[in-house]
């Protein structure tokens, strides 16, 4: 494991707003190949951390360094050349292309032909797009008007365009959110099979337990801006005070529980 | 210095201290009637969402009104009640227009709102000229407010010191209304979030009409105050607008003591540039505009925007290039417009010639309204540009016809480069307005630096060579050009850069999130129709044999607005239908009807209400239709409907 090298290591990072402390002196690192989650209540600063990490958000204080660059104060567009893949929580894509244009878009960005005025885009990559959607099983769905696509299909479509700059790190905001149960485990099953195949590491935030300590390598727990726990689904389960504070006493996350009560 | 300049005669025995405190003093005056409009402006956005273009029409209608009355029915109701019951009866009218048109667009995109609300200052232009005429009235003096004072020996009319009087109360006033009422309650929450006070229960419309009311009110009592002060002229609305434009980008939208302060600002800018700059004013004004957008792209009082709306495109179905089969249909349908010389005289041939170049131009705004998802409202400003360079090209410098025509056209690319790298600062109504502001401000360079432009008069003698001269051989080559432009900026629109482009009027968050540069993406968009237009303005200036100022006039930019628009904006090349038909209707209507602007403006507003699609979106939807109902039956497709309403 310490061969491993490290992709994204984060140092006392701190913001507030005003008075309130969104986040407090956050420490942590992120393996190659490592599924790492980052959970806890509403308003302990996730969405923070994680605009922080993209460059949406500028830090107050604190170090981020992202394939050995300080990425404070980059903008998305430049912390995404660095080889970082994003998707949000209500997912952004481009409703009036067709799929594959949607990914085709990303693989010109890519190729750095954005300026480019006299080619065709269509004949661009095509065949790279479509590798990239057969990945996340949206072949099929290649010339369909993005616009036309159910929710669970855009989040599919939003992991290939996250794809397409062949990332080292995925950044995955609330993956899950808005999907029915099936999709959930689907997507994140997805997810953490193409993760381990290129050995990319992944950080998310999600509220459904069920995918948090199905797939997560780790997890950190937030509250109120600070790190209170951070260790394996073992460790985060047993532990008290994340108990206290964001499971709860009367629920037990494990993968029979889940199974037992799905299928 | 202290010898300053040539301002005025007066000026050898005046102490320079009183005379810049009594500058000081006239802009202050100028401010009140900036800031009745602008903040009636704010008022209605905040609440509305709706940018009221028709805000200068209310204001000139205001002056008009309250002239009448107080000429005519000055025994009833006095000067000062004439004046009020001006504003009461325009706010009245503003009721009527907000029930019958405001109503139904609402939920559209902006830029059908800001067309609508135009369409309506045309028809009011023309109104005004029909009731009161075309000559510009002289009001009468306030009552109690005919001397001036004296000010170490300068004069300050009393009337000045009554308005500078009037924005604070106003503003006071204002305030006390937000804070104090209910209504004011309602509308300050209806300002944060109007779905939410639907959801409690209010009557949004007549809070709706009522804020429309309060700020048709202050415009109109803007105008009416003016009057002793100003002549009554049916241009006022457009150059109230402009400045209005201008006040709000700064202040901030929808922040009335934004608009207090940026009014007091440009008054004042406006009172001092004529000191330092005699002849172009309103470059100070200019200056920091830009220096404002850059360190507060929202203005100094303003907000940013929560979320952007829906810009027009945003329904398409994708876009694909044309077929081989479509293809040579529009090679034939180009080479049944170059055949025209052979039955066509020269006056049909000078036309030809006119709807060819303004296909172009037409063309290059789509572009960029379309593609680009930025709807410019002076995009004529890069049309002028063009035209003005090759007539100093051509005449100045003397080079030979197709050297100016290539060469020409880049004025329009270097002042499409700097004001467009302003303008995408910005987006929606912002941009709209900003792009507005720098038509307006290249316009009034041409129209005041007459050493240069000639001004009013403009640049005569700007003739095609020979080659070009006959009017079948100028038809051909504005033919040809036109086809080579429309065909670049479809192979633009399906390039690369393209989709980059479409891909940051999608999804600004999505693009920024895979590495495009989206201002740099759009300024580039910014320049490539400004040098298009560009190039449609040198033809132009041939084609007339003279350059004048209303070539970078708001009225070409609307015509523009319009053909894309009866085009269909969701469209790839619907400009091209669009130009032709307008162009054509508009040179017959021009030959038949005075009231022109009352038509156009009429057709417009009709456009937007009824018939937004326009006219190859329509037929797409009408052919779609038919394919899917031929190959599968799925009827959720979302080309059943026709309506321009967002879904919110």
């Amino acid at each position: 494991m310490s061969m491993v090298p490290t992709l994204l290591s984060v140092e006392n990072l701190s913001k507030s707003y005003g008075g309130v402390h969104a986040v407090r002196s956050v420490s942590f690192a992120l393996r190659a190949g490592e599924i790492l989650a980052l959970i806890g209540p509403n308003g302990a600063g996730k969405s923070t951390c994680f605009d922080m990490l993209n460059g949406q958000n500028t830090p107050d204080s604190g170090r981020i360094n992202l394939l050995g660059e300080d990425t404070v104060g980059k903008k998305p567009r430049q912390v995404w050349r660095l080889g970082v893949g994003r998707t949000f929580q209500i997912t952004a894509t481009f409703p009036t292309m067709t799929v594959r244009e949607n990914v085709q878009v990303a693989l010109v960005s890519y190729g750095r032909q954005l300026f480019n005025l006299w080619g065709s885009t269509a004949s661009y990559a095509r065949e790279e797009a479509g590798r990239l959607l057969d990945l996340v099983g949206m072949g099929a769905y290649a010339g369909r008007p993005c616009g036309e696509l159910a929710y669970g299909d855009l989040k599919r479509l939003e992991l290939a365009i996250a794809l397409a700059n062949q990332p080292k790190l995925l950044l995955m905001d609330e993956p899950t959110a808005g999907m029915a149960p099936r999709e959930r485990i689907e997507l994140m099953r997805l997810t953490a099979q193409i993760a381990r195949e290129k050995s990319i590491g992944v950080l998310f935030t999600e509220h459904d337990m069920d995918v948090v300590f199905e797939h997560a390598d780790r997890i950190l727990v937030l509250n109120r801006g600070s790190l209170i726990a951070e260790g394996t689904p073992e460790q985060v389960r047993g532990n008290p005070q994340v108990r206290a504070i964001y499971l709860g006493e009367g629920l037990v996350y494990d993968s029979r529980h889940r199974e037992g009560a799905g299928a | 210095m202290d010898e300053t300049t040539d301002t005025e005669t007066r000026a050898s025995k005046r102490p320079p201290m009183a005379f810049y405190f009594v500058q000081f003093l006239t802009g202050l005056a100028s401010a009140a009637s900036l800031f009745l409009v602008a903040s009636g402006l704010s008022i209605i956005f905040g609440v509305t969402r709706i940018v009221n273009f028709a805000h200068g029409a209310f204001y000139m209608l205001g002056a008009y009104v309250a002239f009448t009355l107080t000429e005519r029915f000055s025994g009833a109701l006095g000067f000062w009640g004439g004046i009020v019951v001006a504003a009461l009866v325009v706010a009245v009218v503003g009721v009527i227009v907000e029930m019958v048109l405001l109503r139904r667009i609402y939920h559209a995109p902006e830029l059908f709102q800001l067309l609508a609300t135009f369409g309506l200052t045309l028809m009011v232009e023309d109104l005004v000229v029909l009731i009161w005429g075309p000559d510009d009235l002289l009001g009468r003096r306030a009552p109690g407010f005919k001397g001036a004072v004296d000010f170490f020996g300068q004069n300050i009319p009393t009337y000045d010191l009554f308005l500078i009087a009037i924005s604070p109360i106003v503003l006071g006033g204002l305030w006390l209304l937000f804070q104090r009422t209910r209504w004011g309650v309602l509308v300050r929450a209806a300002t944060q979030d109007r779905d939410m006070v639907a959801a409690l229960g209010v009557n949004q419309k007549w809070l709706f009409t009522s804020v429309f009311a309060l700020g048709v009110f202050l415009a109109a009592l803007g105008g009416a105050l003016q009057i002793p002060r100003d002549a009554v002229h049916h241009a006022l609305d457009l150059r109230i607008i402009v400045d209005v434009f201008v006040v709000v980008v700064i202040g901030g939208l929808g922040s009335i003591i934004g608009a207090f302060v940026a009014a007091v600002l440009v008054s004042e800018l406006n009172a001092f540039g004529i000191l330092i700059f005699p002849k172009i004013s309103i470059i100070l004004v200019f200056l920091v505009m830009a220096v404002v957008l850059i360190v507060r792209p929202w203005g100094l009082f303003g907000k940013p925007e929560a979320a952007a709306r829906r810009t027009p495109g945003l329904t398409v179905n994708p876009w694909r290039p044309l077929t081989t089969n479509e293809r040579w249909l529009a090679m034939a349908g180009l080479a049944v417009a170059a055949m025209l010389p052979l039955f066509a005289g020269n006056y049909a041939l000078t036309v030809g010639s006119e709807i060819a170049i303004f296909v172009i131009f037409a063309a290059s705004l789509h572009f960029l309204m379309s593609v680009g998802g930025l709807a410019s409202f002076g995009h004529a400003a890069y049309f002028g540009l063009g035209a003005y360079g090759v007539a100093f090209l051509a005449k100045m410098a003397g080079l030979p016809m197709i050297v100016s025509l290539l060469v020409g056209p880049l004025l329009g690319l270097v002042g499409a480069a700097i004001f467009g790298f302003f303008a995408v600062q910005l987006s929606g109504v912002y941009f709209a307005m900003l792009t507005l502001a720098f038509a307006q401000i290249v316009w009034s360079i041409a129209f005041q630096w007459v050493t240069v432009t000639g001004g009013d008069n403009g640049i005569l003698g700007v003739w095609p060579e020979k080659w070009a001269a006959g009017p079948a051989s100028f038809y051909w080559l504005s033919l040809g050009v036109a086809a080579i432009a429309v065909a670049i900026l479809r192979v633009i629109v399906f390039s690369p850069f393209g989709f980059a482009l479409r891909a940051t009027r999608d999804s600004l968050l999505r693009s920024e999130a895979i590495g495009i540069d989206g201002k740099r993406v759009q300024w580039t968009a910014f320049v490539i129709a400004g040098t298009v237009a560009g190039f449609a303005g040198s033809l132009f200036a041939y084609l007339k044999g003279s350059v004048f100022p209303d070539s970078l006039g708001i009225s070409l930019s609307v015509d523009a607005l319009v053909m894309v628009l009866l085009g269909g904006v969701e469209t790839v090349s619907g400009a091209v239908v669009g130009a032709i038909v307008f162009k054509a209707l508009n040179i017959w209507l021009v030959s038949q009807t005075d009231l022109s602007k009352l038509v156009l403006g009429g057709f417009v507003v009709l456009i937007v209400v009824a018939f937004p699609k326009g006219i190859v979106g329509v037929l797409e939807t009408i052919r779609n239709r038919r394919k899917s109902s031929s190959s599968e039956s799925s009827s959720k497709s979302s080309l059943a409907t026709s309506r321009i309403e967002t879904a919110e």
